[in-house]
């Protein structure tokens, strides 16, 4: 990905309320975290949609390889027995 | 997935976008995919920017402070949508300056409809329904592209939008149902901005270079004539509430359609507009020139205190 000569690229998280996660919200561009922090705030809550805010410089984010999503994804796939609806229950077995 | 040759990538590619599933920035991708998504996201964030201009024109001459807090913060909003849509053309490895400065040197395009001059109070109306009207009609569908960074911001922006038309709206029913100047006020700003918010669709399906391919990827979703008549359906019926007339003689129900039948669009106009001779064009791009220019040095100086402050705290 091309860098600008302008100001790096960060990547905004916002917490809409408490009790919820941070969730990636968007990117944009400032010349440090503080910048980021007030630009994030004009751009991605203009309307009550976050009460808490990160910022992350997107160059530091690791990302998974899209082509080895196979291989790191698919045993989430074959392993059913980690799943409840795996197990047999006889008729009549209640709260489980 | 190296041993996989191109047209094996493609078919993947294809069947990906056939199913619906989003295609995300490291997924692979045709060249001309990508090329594409540039191309129309960062003619689409040009439009946002630059469309902040004919608004901004009127905020210190809004007629009283409700209207004034209304439409700086929908110019305000304009500057957001701007900012998502960089954002996602960056994520295909466009560099944003060098997008920026493509739109400088009059070598990217955007929307046709801001190089139209803004006369008149009721043209904050006029803009607001027809214009942010269409650009709608035309994000709505948008939001379902198959580009995930592109239907994301798209969803946002339609989020803020629907507030944009009403507001317009509300300016131009308010001056109609006015005194006699007044009504002819948002009259002739419906005059003037009726055509030209027909043309934002586009070319018609006949001229229109990228429209098969562009859907075939499902980057655009409806035809640009497809869009226009759904445009004309639901706006048409909404002037005649106001008591405006739809300044097009052709204009008529057609009942067997169920559609409305509208006059021939001067294409001559649009692709002179497009091509850099409308009313304003110069004015616009000049005006973003200066911005960039006169801007540059707060750019240069943030980044300069940035780095000294970096610089003491890992010395
Ligand atoms: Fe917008
Ligand atoms: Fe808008």
């Amino acid at each position: 990905m091309s860098e600008s000569k302008g100001w790096p690229l960060w990547e905004v998280f916002v917490r809409s309320k408490q009790g919820l996660n941070h969730k990636h919200v968007g990117s944009l561009r400032a010349s440090d975290a503080t910048m980021a922090i007030k630009n994030a705030r004009d751009v991605y809550t203009r309307r009550a949609e976050g009460i808490s805010i990160w910022v992350v410089p997107s160059n530091n984010i690791t990302a998974s390889d899209p082509s080895e999503e196979d291989s790191l994804f698919e045993p989430s796939q074959t392993k059913v027995y980690r799943h409840p609806t795996f197990y047999d229950v006889p008729d009549g077995i209640s709260h489980m | 997935m190296k041993d996989l040759n191109i047209s094996k990538l493609e078919a993947i590619f294809q069947q990906k976008i056939d199913d619906d599933v989003k295609i995300e920035p490291n997924d692979w991708m045709p060249d001309a995919y990508r090329k594409s998504l540039i191309r129309q996201i960062s003619q689409h964030a040009h439009s946002e920017v630059v469309g902040m201009l004919p608004e901004g024109n009127w905020i210190t001459r809004a007629p009283n402070l409700r209207r004034k807090a209304v439409l700086l913060a929908k110019v305000q909003d304009e500057a957001g949508h701007g900012l998502y849509l960089y954002s996602a053309a960056e994520t295909l490895g466009a560099d944003r300056e060098k997008t920026i400065d493509d739109l400088h040197s009059g070598k990217a395009k955007y929307s046709s409809i801001f190089n139209y001059p803004t006369l008149t109070w009721a043209d904050m109306g006029a803009i607001g329904w027809l214009v942010d009207g269409a650009a709608i009609m035309n994000q709505v569908p948008l939001c379902r592209c198959s580009y995930g960074p592109y239907a994301r911001a798209m969803i946002r922006v339609c989020k803020e939008e629907s507030f944009h038309q009403r507001q317009g709206f509300e300016v131009i029913n308010k001056l109609a149902e006015g005194t006699i100047e007044q009504k002819e006020m948002a009259q002739d700003a419906l005059n003037r901005f009726w055509w030209p918010a027909l043309m934002m669709f586009g070319p018609s399906d006949d001229d229109s270079s990228h429209t098969e391919q562009s859907m075939r990827w499902k980057i655009k979703r409806n035809t640009n004539d497809e869009l226009r008549q759904m445009f004309v359906d639901v706006t048409v019926p909404q002037a005649e509430s106001i008591g405006l007339k739809v300044p097009d003689p052709h204009l008529k129900w057609n009942e067997e359609k169920e559609c409305y039948d509208f006059g021939p669009i001067d294409w001559d106009e649009f692709w002179q507009v497009v091509g850099g001779n409308g009313p304003c064009n110069k004015e616009r791009v000049d005006a973003r020139r200066k911005a960039k220019e006169d801007g540059k040095w707060v750019v240069e100086a943030a980044m300069a205190f940035a780095n000294k402050r970096n610089a003491k705290k890992t010395a």
